[in-house]
C-alpha cells in the first residue's frame, strides 16, 4: 500500500521535472521507466531528437562523468546503457522519419584477436545518440575489414577498441596499412580501451586516444568541426 | 641481505609455495592487494610506493607482476625504478608459459587460476555486479566460448569450483594443469 503511494507517476510531472527524472532513472538503470517517459514526451509533442539529446544523451553524460570519477562502476554503467538502449529503440525509427542532424559517419570495431566489446558498444551508442551514423563491425576485426568498411561506407571516422595489452598493438598495424595505402589522412582515427593511454595513442599515429564514451563523442565532434573548417 | 619479492596478492600462495619448495631462504614476500587486478591503472603507483619503502633494506627487489593490463606502463615504471618484473602479458600467460600461451592464440577463452577459482565470487562475480544483476552476464561473457582453468595445483575442490564457475558463466569448461610455469623461472632469477 505504502509502496503504491510512494510510486512516482511520471505522467504527472511537468516536462522539466520529467527530464530530470529520466536522468535519475538512467543513472539507476531503470529501463522500463525510461521507455515509459519516452512515450510520455512523444505524446506531449516533443521531437524524437530533443528526447534523445536532452533526456537520454544528457543522462548518459552524467553517468559517464561519475564513471570517470570512480563513483559509478562498470555494472552500473551497463545498466544505464541498457536503459538508454531501450529508449533509443523507441526513438530510432522516429528519428529516421523526422530527421536529425547527421554529424558524420564512423566505422567502429574491436581489433583482431580481441572479443571485448562493452566499451566499443558504449561508444557506438553514445556516438549514435550524438548524431553520428555508426557502422559497427563487431569484434575480432582484421585490418582489411576496417579498410574495406571505411572505403565502402565513405566514412569520416575510424574507431578502434582493444581491452588486452596483447591486442592493442594491432591498432598500429591498421594505421600503418592506411599509411601504406595513402589513405591515413582521409580519416579521423580514434582509439580507446582500458589498457590504452594518450602516449600510446600518439605513438601509433592515431588522432586521439579517448578515455571514455563521452570523450569520444566530444573528440569526434571537435575533429569533424575542424574538418569542415578545412573544406 | 635479502631479496624482496613485491607480488600481486593473487600470487601469494604460489610465491610462498615456490619459496618453500626451492628453499629460497634469501627471499621475502610482500604482497600488494589482489584487488588491484580489478584496477590495473593503479598498479604502477602502488608498485613504486612499495619499491620506495623497501629501498636500502634489501639487496634486490623483484616485482612479481606481468603487464597485468597496464598497457606497458608498469614495465616503463619498473625500468625507471631499476627493478625487474615478470615478462608476459598476465599471470594466465606466465603460468601456462609465455611462449605456449601466445602460440595457442586463444581469443574466446576466459581464464581462471587457482586464486581466481578460489576467489571467483569476490574477484569475478561480485565486482562485475552479477550477484545483483545476473542479466548482465551475457553482456560480459557473450563472446566467450569456454572457461579454461589453469591449475597450479592438483586440487579436486578447486577444479569443482572452477567447473561451477564455468556453468554459472554459461561457458564450456576445460582444465589445464600448468604448475607454476614461468613464475618459477622468473623467481629463480630474481
Amino acid at each position: 500500500m505504502s509502496d503504491e503511494e510512494d510510486d512516482l507517476i511520471l505522467d504527472e510531472l511537468d516536462d522539466s521535472e520529467l527530464v530530470l527524472q529520466m536522468h535519475d532513472d538512467l543513472y539507476d538503470g531503470m529501463a522500463d521507466e525510461i521507455a515509459e517517459a519516452v512515450h510520455i514526451l512523444l505524446k506531449r509533442g516533443w521531437t524524437p531528437y530533443d528526447i534523445l539529446t536532452k533526456a537520454l544523451v544528457e543522462g548518459m553524460r552524467i553517468v559517464g562523468i561519475d564513471f570517470r570519477d570512480g563513483i559509478l562502476f562498470v555494472p552500473e554503467v551497463l545498466l544505464a546503457a541498457g536503459a538508454m538502449k531501450k529508449g533509443m529503440h523507441i526513438l530510432k525509427p522516429l528519428l529516421v522519419e523526422t530527421g536529425a542532424p547527421q554529424l558524420g559517419k564512423m566505422v567502429i570495431g574491436t581489433v583482431k584477436g580481441d572479443i571485448h566489446d562493452i566499451g566499443k558498444n558504449l561508444v557506438a551508442m553514445m556516438m549514435e545518440g550524438a548524431g553520428f551514423e555508426i557502422i559497427d563491425l563487431g569484434i575480432n576485426n582484421p585490418v582489411e575489414d576496417y579498410i574495406d568498411a571505411l572505403k565502402r561506407e565513405k566514412a569520416d571516422i575510424l574507431g578502434m577498441s582493444a581491452l588486452l595489452t596483447t591486442t592493442m598493438p594491432y591498432m598500429k598495424t591498421v594505421i600503418d596499412t592506411m599509411v601504406e595505402q595513402g589513405i591515413r589522412d582521409d580519416y579521423i582515427v580514434l582509439v580507446g580501451g582500458a589498457p590504452l593511454n594518450e602516449e600510446f595513442g600518439k605513438a601509433i599515429g592515431s588522432d586521439a586516444y579517448c578515455r571514455d564514451a563521452a570523450v569520444a563523442v566530444e573528440t569526434a565532434k571537435e575533429f569533424m568541426a575542424r574538418k569542415h573548417n578545412q573544406a | 641481505m635479502q631479496t624482496l619479492i613485491i607480488a600481486c596478492g593473487a600470487l601469494a600462495r604460489e610465491v610462498l609455495a615456490l619459496i618453500k619448495l626451492n628453499n629460497w631462504q634469501h627471499m621475502e614476500l610482500q604482497c600488494l592487494p589482489a584487488d588491484l587486478h580489478l584496477r590495473p591503472e593503479k598498479i604502477p603507483d602502488s608498485v613504486e610506493a612499495a619499491v620506495g619503502a623497501a629501498r636500502g633494506k634489501y639487496e634486490r627487489i623483484f616485482v612479481a607482476y606481468a603487464d597485468c593490463g597496464t598497457g606497458g606502463l608498469l614495465a616503463a615504471r619498473c625500468e625507471k625504478l631499476g627493478v625487474e618484473m615478470i615478462s608476459g602479458p598476465h599471470c594466465y600467460s606466465f603460468f601456462e608459459g609465455n611462449e605456449g600461451f601466445a602460440a595457442r592464440g586463444e581469443v574466446t577463452s576466459f581464464y581462471l587460476t587457482d586464486f581466481l577459482a578460489r576467489q571467483f565470487e569476490a574477484f569475478v562475480w561480485k565486482p562485475m555486479g552479477l550477484d545483483k544483476h545476473p542479466e548482465l552476464r551475457d553482456m560480459y561473457f557473450g563472446n566467450y566460448e569456454k572457461l579454461v582453468y589453469l591449475a597450479q595445483t592438483e586440487d579436486e575442490a578447486l577444479t569443482k569450483a572452477a567447473q561451477s564457475a564455468a556453468k554459472r558463466l554459461g561457458l564450456v569448461f576445460e582444465r589445464r594443469f600448468t604448475g607454476y610455469g614461468d613464475l618459477r623461472k622468473a623467481l629463480d632469477q630474481a
